[in-house]
Parts: C-alpha cells; sequence; structure tokens
C-alpha cells in the first residue's frame, strides 16, 4: 500500500515482527513500583457513610459486650460474697433442749469438709443484734433462736442441700440458710441479662447487615459501567465480587475498630471513674453492692472480637449482595 | 466457529431489527460488516458477543448453542473473543496500560507476569509512550488503538471492532486498518463494523451489508 507510510503519523506502527507478544523488554516506572491500581475505585463507594454506621454498630455491639461481662462478673463476685458465709438458726422448741441441740449443729458442721470455722452467737450477742428492733425489753423470756455464723472455706466442697438436710434431722428445729434464694436470683438476673445482650448484638447485627446491603447495591450501580466492561472481558461473578467486597473489608475493619476503641475508652473512663468513686463513703456501698463495676479483660477481648466479627460480616454481606445483584441483572 | 440460523432480533415490543439472518464465520477470515447507521451493525456485533440474545433463530459460538449455555459459560467463551466498541468502554481511573491489562488481570495473572505482554503490545499499537496517560487525556484515535490493545492482550480467536475508523482522520484509519490485517495474517479473526466505503476499497475483503433488517453478503 502506497499511502502505509504517511508522513502525519506521529508514532509509527510497526506491524512485522509481531510473535504474537513474546517477553519485550520492561518499561514504565510507574507500573513496576506499585502495581495496578483498584479496578472499582475507593471514592465510588459511599464509603464515609457506611464506615460511621459500622463503627456506631460497632461501638454498640461492644458496650453490649462490656455491659454484659460487667453484670456477669459482678453476679458473680457478689454471689461468691454471699456463699462465704451461711448461718444455721436454732428455734426453740417446747422440749428441746436448744443448748444441747446449738452443740449438736456446731458439732456436724465443723466435721463438714470445706467448713472454715462455725461459731454460735452467745444469748448476749444475739440480745445486742435485736436491741434496735425490741428495744429495752427483757428478753430472756422471749424464745429467741440461737445462730450459728459459718465460714465457709471451699463453696464448691459443700453440697450445702445434704448439709441442712442432715442437720434439720439431727437437731429439731434448726434450719440452714445457705442464701440459695439470693444466688438463684443473681444467677437468673445474669443470665437474663446475658440473654438479652446477644438478642441486642443480633439486632445490632442485622442493622449493619441490612446497611451494607444498601451501600453496596448502590455502588454496584454507580459502577455499572465498570461492571459491564468486567464482563466484557470475561471476568467471572467471582472476580467482580472480589473486587468490592476488597474495599467492603477495609472499610468494616476501619469502622468496626474504631467503634471498639471508642466503646474501649468509654470502660476505661468507667473504670476510672469507679475508682475515684469508691475512696468516697457512697463509693464503697456502690462498690460492696456492685463489686467491682470495672469492665475486665473479657470485655475489652470481647470488643476487639466484635470489631473484626463487623468487618467478616461486611465483607461476605457485599460479596453475597454482589452476587444476588448480578444474579438479578442477569 | 459462529453460526447464525434465522435469527431475528427486535428491542422490546419493537419492530424486529434484525430479520431472519444466517451465515457462518469460519476461522482465519476477514469481513466487513457494513450498512447505513442504524442498520443493526452495532446490535448484530452484541448478538456476535452473547450480550443479546435473539427474539428468534440459533446462534451457535464455538459450537456450543448460545441458548443454552450457563451463565458461568459465558466468562469462558468471552475470553475467546476481543470486542472494541464504538464508544472504547475504557476505564477512566486507570491508566492506558492498566485498561490493556485488565483482561489478564481478571484471569487472576499476577502483574508481573503480563507486564511485558501488555508492554509489547502498546508498543506495536503505538502507545508506548502513554502507558501512564488516563484516558480521559487520550486523544480519540489513541483511546481508539488502547481499546483494540485491550481487545487483543487475550489472544481473541475472533476480533470484534465497531466503527473502529469511525473517529479517526483517514491517515491513521487506515494504519488500523493494516493492523486488522496483520492480525488477521495471524490467525485470528475479524469482524470490523464499518460504513467508510473508501476504507473498504482500499483493503478489500468479504462483505456482510445490512440493510431494512436482513443481510447479503458480497465475497
Ligand atoms: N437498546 C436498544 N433499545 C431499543 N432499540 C435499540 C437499542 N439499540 C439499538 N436500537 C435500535 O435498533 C436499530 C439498530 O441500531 P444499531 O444496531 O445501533 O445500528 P447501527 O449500529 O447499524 O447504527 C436502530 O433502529 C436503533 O434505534
Ligand atoms: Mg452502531
Amino acid at each position: 500500500m502506497a499511502v502505509s507510510r504517511s508522513t502525519t503519523e506521529a508514532t509509527p506502527i510497526s506491524t512485522p515482527r509481531l510473535r504474537l507478544f513474546p517477553a519485550g523488554r520492561r518499561f514504565g516506572r510507574r507500573v513496576a513500583e506499585t502495581g495496578p491500581g483498584p479496578i472499582v475505585p475507593a471514592n465510588s463507594i459511599a464509603g464515609n457513610a457506611l464506615m460511621i454506621v459500622v463503627a456506631i454498630m460497632s461501638f454498640l455491639a461492644c458496650i453490649t459486650v462490656g455491659a454484659v461481662t460487667l453484670v456477669r462478673d459482678a453476679a458473680h463476685d457478689w454471689q461468691q460474697d454471699v456463699l462465704r458465709e451461711v448461718t444455721v438458726q436454732i428455734v426453740p422448741l417446747d422440749g428441746a433442749d436448744i443448748e444441747a441441740g446449738t452443740a449438736r449443729a456446731l458439732a456436724i458442721l465443723r466435721q463438714t469438709p470445706g467448713i472454715g470455722s462455725a461459731t454460735a452467737l452467745s444469748t448476749a450477742q444475739n440480745e445486742t443484734l435485736l436491741e434496735p428492733w425490741l428495744g429495752g425489753l427483757d428478753m430472756s423470756e422471749l424464745p429467741i433462736p440461737r445462730l450459728i455464723v459459718v465460714e465457709v472455706a471451699d463453696a464448691a466442697a459443700i453440697d450445702f442441700a445434704a448439709l441442712g438436710a442432715q442437720i434439720a434431722a439431727e437437731v429439731p428445729g434448726a434450719v440452714l440458710d445457705d442464701h440459695r434464694m439470693w444466688t438463684d436470683r443473681l444467677r437468673s438476673m445474669a443470665n437474663v441479662t446475658v440473654l438479652v445482650g446477644f438478642a441486642v448484638l443480633l439486632l445490632v447485627f442485622a442493622a449493619t447487615v441490612l446497611s451494607v446491603v444498601f451501600a453496596t447495591r448502590g455502588a454496584m450501580a454507580g459502577n455499572q459501567g465498570i461492571v459491564s466492561v468486567l464482563h466484557f472481558v470475561g471476568a467471572e461473578d467471582g472476580f467482580v465480587a472480589g473486587e468490592f467486597q476488597r474495599h467492603f473489608l477495609i472499610l468494616g475493619l476501619k469502622g468496626g475498630l474504631a467503634g471498639a476503641a471508642a466503646a474501649a475508652v468509654l470502660f476505661a473512663l468507667l473504670g476510672l471513674a469507679m475508682t475515684m468513686l469508691r475512696s468516697s463513703p457512697e463509693g464503697a456501698q456502690v462498690s460492696a453492692l456492685f463489686g467491682s463495676f470495672a469492665v475486665g479483660p473479657t470485655g475489652y477481648f470481647g470488643a476487639l472480637g466484635v470489631a473484626f466479627a463487623i468487618a467478616v460480616l461486611t465483607a461476605i454481606t457485599s460479596r453475597i449482595t454482589v452476587f444476588r445483584y448480578l444474579g438479578e441483572v442477569k | 466457529m459462529i453460526r447464525f440460523d434465522n435469527v431475528g432480533l427486535r428491542y422490546g415490543m419493537g419492530p424486529e431489527v434484525l430479520r431472519d439472518l444466517s451465515f457462518s464465520l469460519v476461522p482465519h477470515s476477514f469481513q466487513y460488516l457494513t450498512g447505513p447507521s442504524g442498520a443493526g451493525k452495532s446490535s448484530l456485533l452484541r448478538l456476535l458477543f452473547l450480550s443479546l440474545r435473539p427474539s428468534r433463530g440459533l446462534i451457535h459460538v464455538f459450537g456450543r448453542d448460545a441458548a443454552t449455555l450457563a451463565p458461568t459459560d459465558l466468562p469462558k467463551l468471552r475470553r475467546r473473543m476481543g470486542v472494541v466498541f464504538q464508544d472504547f468502554r475504557l476505564l477512566d481511573h486507570l491508566t492506558t496500560y492498566e485498561n490493556v491489562g485488565l483482561p489478564l488481570r481478571v484471569l487472576g495473572r499476577r502483574e508481573t507476569h503480563y507486564r511485558a505482554d501488555v508492554m509489547e503490545l502498546l508498543h506495536w499499537v503505538g502507545l508506548g509512550h502513554r502507558i501512564n496517560a488516563y484516558p480521559p487525556v487520550l486523544s480519540g484515535g489513541e483511546k481508539q488503538r488502547a481499546a483494540i490493545a485491550r481487545a487483543l492482550i487475550g489472544h481473541p480467536e475472533i476480533l470484534l471492532a465497531d466503527e473502529p475508523t469511525g473517529n479517526v482522520d483517514p491517515p491513521l484509519a487506515r494504519r488500523l486498518l493494516r493492523l486488522f490485517t496483520e492480525l488477521n495474517r495471524l490467525g485470528t479473526s475479524v469482524v470490523i463494523a464499518t460504513h467508510d466505503t473508501e476504507l473498504m476499497n482500499q483493503f478489500p475483503a468479504r462483505t456482510m451489508v445490512l440493510e431494512d433488517g436482513r443481510l447479503q453478503i458480497h465475497n
């Protein structure tokens, strides 16, 4: 062709020596250093809004985890305190020798492994205890029960039900009070708190999933041109999903960790406030009632776990959403 | 490699844009697809590329019935074809180099493995000096060549090009045509949709003419 080497051509195309692209020299500094850029541009995804949503969700989830561990720890502490001391009450019955009964009960208690000490309150001590209620009454005339205060050394070693039954059988009018009613209530309260916590976590996760679904669909719609080019060059759905998922994983990690960090700061501040409060008389009462009221390591690790769970949830949700979206488009 | 039997196409409830098309594209062939604007050239290319389903008739691509393809088969067949769109469809946020490498990246190839191939091809189409430029700053002819390079990087068995000389001046149009004939000489089948009669006269080849939705073939 005579026209083939026109002088207007700025960059001649050299058609000869084409062995269908044999390895050539290395050109291009930029590509060599950084590798190819992301196929789906990060700024094409409504990232900031979603990241804030994810951070808030992560914060709420972490607070929930912290609150649950707090209640569990406090309930556990309280239960331990309550179990450290039990009492035996011996009611005077007609025809029964209350002094002998008290001695028998003390003997049984002292033989039981796990019991630290057992002391019967003297009549005088009893009267001091009752004084505020009964005033200056002469109490020697009244049928006042005897009390035995039992210090528990190892609660796990003691079968309180059997011990109570034994004492009741051998000593007329004796009742062992191991505060079981209180510990049972505490335990069920703690269990309910854990259940409520799980329910809150599920709700938070569900809200996160829905936000990610909306954001992913928005990103897919906004990047329709890219998706169609990817399909034209032979991309499988998995590849397309991977390109979107990568952004959402990073986004979920950032948001999740931000929320967890905020929650951790809050936990730390709470712990600090409790320490300061405990030095006051009111604080002493509060800590007597609720234990240390500080989020322990379980809470912090739980928050970290929640952050990663949210990131993984975000990535998986976006992947599934891309697959479903592509399925609908076809 | 591609066969149409009584293929008809309509968009929605509209009239039939293509009617009773029956033809074959054989390996190593070179053909023009021509006809007035709106005759259905782009539609026919879309059918060839399996991005449209025919309203009736049978299409076989690489021996497979297009109507019974599983969705997962589509990417595999498309990798055996290269397509150059009328509007290029380059990704504006990727460099020329990255755009051309995209089909290999989609295959999961490592950038270090395909870099040399992409560079070689970019030099072959005369874009060696534009590798790091983004499409918005490329001229029409440069975009055209980048789109062609992207279509060729995966070594397709057939190249489909929609008006590849539509936006360029005559000298560049001739260079692109020489590029296509060279490619065909190396074994790739080529289908070029164009209404540039002067160019078809300069590089005579089999010509498929669309008119009123019907196809006539001049060898
Ligand atoms: N997506 C579409 N929806 C409806 N009609 C379309 C669509 N694409 C093309 N057409 C119609 O099909 C006919 C052929 O169009 P096209 O294939 O683009 O022709 P050509 O490429 O030869 O100019 C035209 O009448 C056009 O209006
Ligand atoms: Mg057209």
